[in-house]
C-alpha cells in the first residue's frame, strides 16, 4: 500500500443563498410543501424562459474572489442535455467552456473552475410502490460548482480541504454549507498510482458522501479497492462508485444512462454575462478578512495561542465579537478566554457590556464564577453588569470578619477536612476555598480566603 | 364577439374557439377587435397544443406577454389557429389536427407553419392574427394567402409564452389584411419584456407614422441571389416590375449582393432542429400534455414522445441530436453558427453602404399543391429567401405584389435591425402600387 | 459523413424516440439525404470568424432577487398527467440509484 499514492480532485456543489431561484421569481425556502416553490418556469412549461438572478450572479462573484479565483468579465451559459425525471427541461442550464472563474487556489489545492448552474429537483423513490415522486422546489435554486484540480494526495487532505472550502464560504455568507440540508454537495474524482510516477492513473467517480468524515473514509476504501485491482495486475474501470455509509464500503452504481453524451452548446435563452471591472472590484473590496489572513492578524496582534486563535477564526461573528470585546477591555487575552466558550446565543449581550463586566473582574469588584451568574442574568434582563452585580448581592466580600465567619461555618460543617487540611493536607485548601466561596454565593473575594486559610 | 367563424368553414384553420371572449379593458388602440392566435403562443382560456398530439387539449395556467398586451390594447382573443407541428414546416400540412387549407384555393396549402392564421385574415374570419417565425413562417403563408405578413427584428417582441423551436430564431410575428393593421398590431406586442432576458430594450416607434414617408427617399437593394436564373419567370417578371414602379417613383434602386445567401438553407437546417432538439426535449409526459405509460420510465419517455411526436418533428429531433452529438458538433453546429455570422455580415455590410431596405420575391414559388411535396428537402427549400432574415435577426415583410396563374404571390423587404420603420416606409409604398 | 443504422438508433435513444425497425431504412436514408447537402458547408472559409460565438450580442440583463412569485392561473392538478400529495408522480426508474445527478 505504501508504494501507491491517492490522487484525488474534489466537485463540489453548494447552493447560494438567494431568495428566489436562478431563473425565476420562485422562493428557494427549504422544506416547503412539494412542488409549491414553482412557476412556469421552473416547471419547465411550454413558452417559458430563464431570467438570471443578479443576486446569484454577486453570490457566486464572491465566492469566486474569495477562492482566489480569476473572475471573467463575459462568462456564457450552456445547456447541458439529458433525461432525468426531476430534471424540467431536459437540459440543465449550466456553463460549459466560458465560466465565470478559472485557476484559484485554497489550502494549497488548485481550483480549475468555479462556475454556475441551476439545481435539480428531487426523485424520491420509496415514497410509493413502483413509482418515483418527483418535487421541483429545488429545481431551479443557483449553484456554484468548484472544481479542484486533483492536487490532493490523501484523505485528510481533502477532508482539510472541505473544512477550509466550508468556513471561506461562511466567511463570505454566499451559501449555509450545510451537508445535512444540501447546500453542500461533494463528489470526488480518485486515482491511484505508484509512488514517483507522474502520469495519472484511471479516476472513478464516488458519490453518495453526505459528511466529511464519509468522504474521508470513502475514498480511503476506494484508493484501497484501486490498489488491490492494481497490485494483483488488473486495471482500474472508469466508473462511478457509491459510498455506502451504512456499510462502509463503496460499490459500483448501476449505470444510469448507457452513455454520458451531454450535447452541450451555448444557451439561446440568455446572452452573455458580462461583468464590468468596477463591478468586479466593488465586490472584492467588500470582501471580509478571510480566515488565513484573520489568523495571521491575530497572531501578530494578538498575544493568543494557536488553539485559541482557531477556535475564534473557526467562527466568524465570534471572531468580530472577540475583537470588540478585547478593544473595549483592552484585554485580548481576558477576552478571548471568555469568548471561546460563548454560545451563538449569547452573542446578544452587546461586547462593550461584555468588556465591562470583565473589567470588574478584573479589577476584583467580582470573582471569575459570580461573573458567571451575572452574565447569564444579563443576557435574559438586558441589564448591564454593575447593576445586576447590585441586583444580586454579588460584589465580592473582602472584609476579614464576614470572611472569618464563612471559614468558620465551613471548619464547623466539615470536621474531617478541616483536621487533615491542618495536618497538612495542602491540596484540601482548594476544596475548603470553594466551600467557602459556595457559601458565599460566590461574593467571597478567593484570594483573601487563600490567605486567611492559610493563617490557621 | 364579432369573428367572422362562417368564413373558416371547410378550411380547418381554427383549432378553438373562444365565442365568449370579450375585451379585457373599456378603451384601447385595438377595442373589440377579434383576432386570431397561432396555436404555439399560449393563451389562459383556449388549449395551446401547437399542432401536435403531444399538447392536444393542454390549457396553458399562464398567458404569453404578446398575448396580455393585446388584451391591455382592448384586443378579443378570438380563436386558435392551425399549424405545422411545432412551428415546423412550410405548408400546415405536418399539423397532427389536419392540413389547413388555402382560402384562394382549397386544394393548395396556405403556406406554414403559420397557415391558419395567414388564412384567417386571407378569409377574413379576423382582420389581424399572430403567427411565429423561424425560418419564414409568417411571410410564406402571407405571400401564399395574399396578406401582409411581417417578421420584427430578433428581440423586438416578446417570447416568453410562444413555445419554443429554435431559440435563437423565433419571434412573433404580426399577419394584416393591410401594412397599416400590420404596423398597428405591431406596435401593440413590441418592445421589452423582463420576462424574455433576448428581448431589446429598444424604443417602439409609431410604426404608422412610416406611411407619410415619401419613397423618392429611399435606396432599394436588389439582391442578385435572390433573383436566381431557374427563378419562376412570373415572379421575376412581377418584381422587375415593382421594382421599375417604385424607381418611377423617385426610388433609388440598387443591384448589391449578399455572397453568402446560398448557404442559409443548410446552415438553417443545422441550427434550428439542434435547438429544437433541446427545447422539445421537456415534452416528457411527466409534468403535462400527453403521458403513455410502459413498462417502466424509459418505455414511458419513448411511447410518449414516439405517439405524440409526428414524422417532421421525430426527423428534425434526430437530425438536431445528431449534429449536437460528440464528435459532430464542431463540424455542423459550431460550423453552421460561424457561416451564420458571415451571413449577417452580409446584410450589415450591405445596409451600411447605403442602401435602405432590400427586396426580393418572398417565396420561390405560389401555393402548391396539398400532397405536391413529399421530399423533406424540397419542402425547406420553400424558405430560401425568408430564413436569411433569421439567422441574420434582421426585420423583413411581405407584402402581396399580385398574382401568378391566379394564385397570390409576396414581394419581401427586408431591414437592418431595428429597421422597422423604414421597412414599413418601403411596404406601405409597395401596397400602394 | 454517412449516418448508419447504428447511429440513428443511438441518437434515437438519447432523445428518447422509439424507433421502429421498419421505419429506419427511410429515416437514415432521408438523414443522410439531408445532412448530404450540409457537406458544402465544410468548403467555407470561416477563418477570421470568432470562435466566440459571443461577439456582437448585447449582454444579458439581470433579475432583482425579488419574492414576486409568477403565479399560475390553475393548480398543477389540472394539467399534470399524474400526482400524489403534491408530488408529480412517474413509472420508477428501472435503473435508478439514490443519487442526485
Amino acid at each position: 500500500m505504501s508504494n501507491y499514492e491517492m490522487v484525488v480532485g474534489l466537485e463540489v456543489h453548494v447552493q447560494l443563498k438567494t431568495k428566489t431561484k436562478a431563473f425565476c421569481d420562485s422562493p428557494t425556502t427549504f422544506g416547503a410543501e412539494p412542488n409549491v416553490n414553482t412557476c412556469p418556469v421552473c416547471l419547465a412549461l411550454p413558452g417559458a424562459l430563464p431570467v438570471l438572478n443578479a443576486h446569484a450572479v454577486e453570490l457566486a462573484v464572491r465566492a469566486a474572489l474569495a477562492l482566489g479565483c480569476n473572475v471573467h468579465r463575459t462568462s456564457i451559459f450552456a445547456r447541458k442535455n439529458y433525461f432525468y425525471p426531476d430534471l424540467p427541461k431536459g437540459y440543465q442550464i449550466s456553463q460549459y467552456d466560458r465560466p465565470l472563474a478559472t485557476a484559484g487556489r485554497l489550502a494549497g489545492v488548485g481550483i480549475t473552475r468555479v462556475h454556475m448552474e441551476e439545481d435539480a429537483g428531487k426523485s424520491i423513490h420509496d415514497r410509493y410502490t413502483g413509482a418515483t415522486a418527483i418535487d421541483l422546489n429545488r429545481a431551479g435554486v443557483p449553484l456554484i460548482e468548484i472544481v479542484s484540480e486533483p492536487d490532493m494526495r490523501s484523505a485528510q487532505e481533502a477532508r482539510r480541504y472541505l473544512q477550509t472550502l466550508k468556513q471561506v464560504l461562511e466567511y463570505v455568507d454566499v451559501s449555509d454549507v450545510d451537508m445535512e440540508k444540501g447546500s453542500l454537495r461533494v463528489d470526488a474524482n480518485v486515482s491511484a498510482r505508484r509512488m514517483g510516477e507522474t502520469k495519472l492513473g484511471t479516476k472513478t467517480e464516488v458519490k453518495n458522501m453526505n459528511t466529511f468524515s464519509g468522504v474521508e473514509k470513502a475514498l480511503e476504501a476506494e484508493f484501497v479497492r484501486q490498489v488491490a485491482v492494481l497490485e494483483s495486475g488488473g486495471r482500474v474501470v472508469q466508473q462511478t462508485m457509491l459510498w455506502d455509509g451504512a456499510k462502509g464500503e463503496v460499490r459500483p452504481a448501476r449505470s444510469k444512462e448507457e452513455s454520458h453524451d451531454y450535447r452541450y452548446f451555448p444557451e439561446p435563452d440568455l446572452p452573455p454575462l458580462v461583468l464590468s471591472d468596477s463591478y468586479i472590484e466593488e465586490i472584492r473590496r467588500a470582501l471580509p478578512e478571510l480566515p488565513d489572513a484573520r489568523r495571521t492578524r491575530y497572531r501578530e496582534q494578538y498575544a493568543l495561542s494557536d488553539q485559541e486563535i482557531d477556535e475564534l477564526v473557526a467562527d466568524q461573528p465570534l471572531a468580530a465579537y472577540f475583537e470588540e470585546t478585547a478593544t473595549a477591555l483592552g484585554d485580548a487575552k481576558s477576552a478571548a478566554n471568555w469568548v471561546r466558550g460563548m454560545s451563538s446565543s449569547a452573542l446578544a449581550v452587546r461586547p462593550a457590556q461584555l468588556a465591562e463586566l470583565l473589567a470588574m473582574v478584573k479589577k476584583g469588584v467580582i470573582s471569575h464564577t459570580a461573573a458567571k451568574t451575572i452574565f447569564d442574568d444579563m443576557e435574559k434582563s438586558g441589564e448591564r453588569a454593575e447593576r445586576v452585580a447590585d441586583r444580586l448581592g454579588l460584589r465580592k466580600v473582602g472584609d476579614d470578619d464576614t470572611l472569618r465567619q464563612w471559614i468558620v461555618e465551613v471548619k464547623a460543617e466539615n470536621p474531617t477536612e478541616w483536621a487533615r487540611f491542618v495536618a497538612g493536607e495542602t491540596k484540601l485548601q482548594k476544596l475548603l476555598v470553594g466551600l467557602v466561596m459556595k457559601k458565599s454565593k460566590g461574593k467571597a473575594d478567593p484570594q483573601r480566603v487563600n490567605e486567611l486559610l492559610l493563617l490557621h | 364577439m364579432n369573428a367572422n367563424f362562417e368564413r373558416a368553414a371547410g378550411l380547418n384553420i381554427i383549432l378553438a374557439e373562444d365565442r365568449d371572449a370579450r375585451p379585457s379593458v373599456d378603451e384601447g388602440p385595438l377595442y373589440d377587435v377579434p383576432v386570431a392566435i397561432k396555436d404555439n403562443i399560449a393563451t389562459l382560456r383556449m388549449p395551446t397544443s401547437c399542432g401536435s398530439r403531444i399538447l392536444e387539449g393542454y390549457v396553458s395556467p399562464y398567458e404569453a406577454t404578446v398575448v396580455s398586451r393585446l388584451r391591455a390594447a382592448g384586443a378579443v382573443i378570438a380563436c386558435k389557429t392551425n399549424m405545422d407541428e411545432f412551428a415546423m414546416g412550410s405548408s400546415t400540412e405536418h399539423s397532427a389536427f389536419g392540413p389547413a387549407l388555402n382560402p384562394v384555393d382549397r386544394t393548395r396549402v396556405p403556406g406554414g407553419s403559420s397557415g391558419g392564421s395567414a388564412a384567417a385574415v386571407a378569409a377574413g374570419v379576423v382582420p389581424i392574427a399572430f403567427g411565429s417565425e423561424t425560418g419564414g413562417s409568417v411571410r410564406q403563408p402571407a405571400a401564399f394567402c395574399g396578406v401582409v405578413g411581417v417578421k420584427p427584428t430578433y428581440g423586438r417582441v416578446s417570447r416568453f409564452g410562444l413555445v419554443a423551436f429554435a431559440s435563437s430564431l423565433d419571434q412573433v410575428g404580426v399577419f394584416g389584411k393591410t401594412v397599416d393593421d400590420a404596423a398597428l398590431a405591431l406596435r401593440i406586442i413590441a418592445g421589452r419584456d423582463p420576462m424574455d432576458a433576448t428581448s431589446a430594450d429598444v424604443p417602439v416607434p409609431d410604426y404608422r407614422a412610416a406611411a407619410t414617408r415619401p419613397v423618392s427617399t429611399l435606396t432599394i437593394g436588389r439582391p442578385i441571389e435572390y433573383f436566381p436564373d431557374a427563378l419562376d419567370p412570373a415572379i421575376r417578371e412581377r418584381c422587375d416590375e415593382v421594382l421599375d414602379r417604385l424607381r418611377e417613383q423617385g426610388a433609388t434602386i440598387r443591384d448589391v449582393s449578399l455572397p453568402h445567401s446560398g448557404l442559409a438553407i443548410p446552415v438553417y437546417y443545422i441550427i434550428a432542429p439542434a435547438e429544437a432538439s433541446s427545447n422539445l426535449a421537456r415534452f416528457d409526459g411527466v409534468r403535462y400534455g400527453l403521458r403513455i405509460t410502459g413498462e417502466g420510465l424509459t418505455a414511458m419517455y419513448e411511447a410518449t414522445r414516439s405517439k405524440g411526436f409526428g414524422t417532421e418533428v421525430t426527423r428534425r429531433i434526430l437530425l438536431g441530436t445528431y449534429v449536437l452529438s460528440a464528435g459532430y458538433y464542431d463540424a455542423y453546429y459550431r460550423k453552421a453558427q460561424q457561416v451564420r455570422a458571415l451571413i449577417t455580415e452580409d446584410f450589415r455590410r450591405v445596409f451600411a453602404s447605403g442602401v435602405d431596405v432590400l427586396f426580393t420575391p418572398t417565396t420561390p414559388t405560389p401555393a402548391f399543391k396539398l400532397g405536391a411535396v413529399s421530399d423533406p428537402y424540397e419542402m425547406y427549400l420553400n424558405d430560401i429567401f425568408t430564413c436569411t432574415a433569421n439567422l441574420a435577426g434582421n426585420a423583413a415583410i411581405s407584402v402581396p405584389i399580385g398574382t401568378v396563374n391566379g394564385l397570390p404571390i409576396g414581394g419581401q423587404i427586408i431591414a437592418p435591425h431595428f429597421g422597422e420603420q423604414t421597412m414599413f416606409a418601403a411596404a406601405y409604398a409597395l401596397e400602394r402600387l | 459523413m454517412a449516418v448508419t443504422f447504428d447511429d440513428v438508433r443511438h441518437i434515437a435513444a438519447l432523445a428518447r424516440l422509439d424507433v421502429s425497425e421498419e421505419r429506419l431504412p427511410t429515416l437514415v436514408g432521408e438523414l443522410n439525404a439531408i445532412l448530404a447537402h450540409m457537406e458544402e458547408l465544410q468548403r467555407v472559409d470561416v477563418s477570421g470568424v470568432p470562435a466566440d460565438l459571443a461577439a456582437g450580442m448585447t449582454p444579458m440583463p439581470l433579475r432583482a432577487d425579488d419574492g414576486r412569485q409568477y403565479p399560475l392561473a390553475r393548480p398543477r392538478e389540472t394539467f399534470a398527467p399524474a400526482m400524489g400529495d403534491g408530488f408529480f408522480l412517474v413509472p420508477r426508474l428501472a435503473t435508478h440509484e439514490d443519487v442526485d445527478e
